[in-house]
């Protein structure tokens, strides 16, 4: 009952959204389908096309309401109504073999196969800058101000760089997409590892000091167990940066395969149904990896005992 | 008489901080003897806390001398002559209170087997037999302290030092756990540090009260008490432990005269 009313906030934002989206649709595709229209014989107002250039989608749609139907079922829309992109979405991922390439499934796992090496690559890399920052006073020092800078650097200009280099080299397919997903989910991990670690206070600290305790014991015992919270945080940052990082990675080297790929397909030969549905692939393959960290975080930290501590 | 287990000798410790130099303790003579219960008393800032800490290896002096065990505070520490208790218990939210016991014989090395005959054992000491397996936050304030006293007592060190350890907790809880302190006091033959800002806690606890005055920290007086070993709750009705108090208290008020 309460898992119930939890979902009742977000359902209705998604709702509203939804609403929103589908009322856009009409003035969004209020010029060609008049004509389209009228190139079927539809008389309109006004009747020149060149006319209706001047008058807004809306106006159009209110003088010929008769075109309104038509908005919703264009076949290269500038808006796809929400149930078109939700056919294409289902037709793409149920009806289609996963081994083909017209199967949002296929392209999907080439982009996720990406992310979640890249994801492993960045995550691994933040905790050791962590630990390092955390222990060492000159990384303290230097890498922070590195790793943040790192991230003001626009992904969109760097990107190709990274992918035309290590094609220079030899590295194709899939690792140059997953080192620019690395990059990009290194640092919540830095950030929020090293808040982590720094977490225990000073009494804590001393306590172990009263033991005479090692500091592998004290970093084993003491400060990466109480890291934990902060580090489930950081990872669904993360895994979501490491996800659009991949995409990316794909859009500026005419990638064959993957989101990215469907994204710039659709774009190109003017197929926006093809781009949206493959915009919520990734939307919603985020949200699954997203979802799937807050069950593993839900588990680790009522096996640990600190239920309370992750709200 | 042996030796005195913990000697301090013209201690001195001032703190360098950015409004200037704060004189911590001044000139503390101190010798703590085998089995003595000691209280430190005295107003926030009169370095109580400050000299259970050098005591402990914790905070350096930077004149002065101090040993414990015939050693200095900082080998003490090494060879983990002393279990400290703290403030807040301080236990870790991701350890059950066994596994809150088991962290100083971990890090120390005891076998599995010796470290769950520990556990069992300063369980029972504190009254927290059958608590083992649950988490702290399934624990009240004052059972929390108890499992920190259990776990400053699991390897068996012959110092503990307390700093405030019942501070935080209410009076009808700290009355309760004075009397089971002074009767594991009793059953371990510990030598106890314990700095309070209760009167009547060190008065009821203590067999010898030291009570200090701020700005510099110093001892302002040491009071042997000549209350029995042996303490029921209502003893504090009694006029040896009123004229103990009272004798406090001037010293207290003898410390603050003079700012």
């Amino acid at each position: 009952m309460t898992r119930l009313r939890n979902l009742i906030p977000p359902l209705s934002i998604v709702g509203f959204i939804l609403a929103v989206w589908a009322l856009a649709v009409i003035p969004m595709n209020a010029h060609l389908t008049a004509d389209q229209a009228q190139r079927g014989g539809m008389v309109l107002t006004p009747e020149a096309p060149a006319d209706r250039q001047d008058v807004s989608g809306l106006m159009l749609a209110l003088k010929n309401p008769q075109i309104i139907p038509l908005t919703y079922v264009q076949d290269r829309p500038r808006l796809p109504s929400p149930h078109q992109v939700a056919v294409e979405l289902y037709e793409t991922v149920f009806t289609k073999a996963p081994t083909s390439r017209r199967s949002l499934v296929y392209h999907g796992w080439v982009t996720l196969s990406a992310t979640l090496v890249g994801f492993v690559i960045g995550t691994t890399l933040g905790i050791l800058l962590a630990v390092g920052i955390v222990y060492n006073r000159t990384m303290d020092k230097s890498v922070m101000p590195w790793a943040i800078t790192s991230q003001t650097i626009p992904i969109l200009a760097l990107a190709p760089m990274i992918i035309v280099m290590l094609g220079a080299i030899g590295i194709q397919g899939l690792l140059p997409k997953s080192i620019i997903s690395a990059y990009l989910s290194f640092f919540p991990v830095v950030v929020g590892m090293v808040k982590g670690l720094r977490s225990p206070d000073g009494m804590q600290l001393d306590l172990l000091r009263t033991y005479n305790a090692s500091a592998n014991q004290g970093f084993w015992k003491l400060r990466l167990p109480a890291s934990m919270p902060y580090l489930f945080a950081s990872l669904k940052i993360g895994i979501s940066a490491a996800l659009v990082g991949a995409i990316v990675g794909e859009l500026p080297t005419g990638a064959r395969a993957g989101f990215g790929a469907r994204m710039l397909v659709g774009d190109q030969y003017g197929q926006p149904l093809v781009t949206w549905a493959a915009l919520f692939g990734a939307a919603i393959t985020a949200a699954l990896m997203v979802g799937l960290l807050s069950w593993l975080e839900r588990r680790t930290l009522r096996r640990m005992g600190m239920a309370e501590a992750a709200v | 008489m042996t030796a005195p287990v913990i000697t301090a000798r013209h201690l001195d410790l001032t703190f360098e901080t950015n409004d200037g130099p704060i004189h911590a303790l001044k000139d503390v003579n101190l010798d703590i003897n085998k089995g003595d219960f000691v209280s430190f008393i005295g107003p926030s800032g009169c370095g109580k806390t400050t000299f259970l800490r050098c005591i402990a290896g914790l905070e350096t002096p930077t004149a002065g001398e101090i040993s414990v065990n015939g050693m200095t505070p900082d080998e003490a520490r090494r060879a983990r002559a002393y279990g400290y208790v703290f403030q807040a218990a301080g236990l870790y939210p991701w350890r059950t209170i066994g596994g809150n016991i088991r962290l100083p014989l971990e890090i120390m090395g005891f076998s599995k087997v010796e470290q769950a005959e520990r556990v069992g054992r300063v369980l029972e000491l504190v009254d927290l037999a059958g608590f083992e397996k649950k988490f702290p936050w399934q624990l009240s304030g004052g059972m929390q302290q108890r499992a920190s006293i259990a776990r400053a007592l699991a390897f068996d060190a012959d110092i503990l030092l307390m700093d405030e350890p019942f501070g935080a907790l209410d009076e009808i809880v700290r009355d309760h756990l004075n009397e089971q302190l002074l009767k594991l006091w009793a059953r371990t033959e510990k030598t106890i540090g314990f700095v309070t800002h209760s009167i009547p806690e060190a008065v009821y606890l203590s067999t010898k009260i030291v009570v200090m005055s701020p700005r510099p920290g110093r001892i302002a007086d040491v009071i042997d008490s000549p209350l029995p070993k042996e303490r029921p709750l209502d003893i504090r009705d009694t006029p040896e432990f009123i004229e103990i108090a009272h004798r406090v208290r001037d010293g207290l008020r003898a410390g603050h005269s003079d700012d």
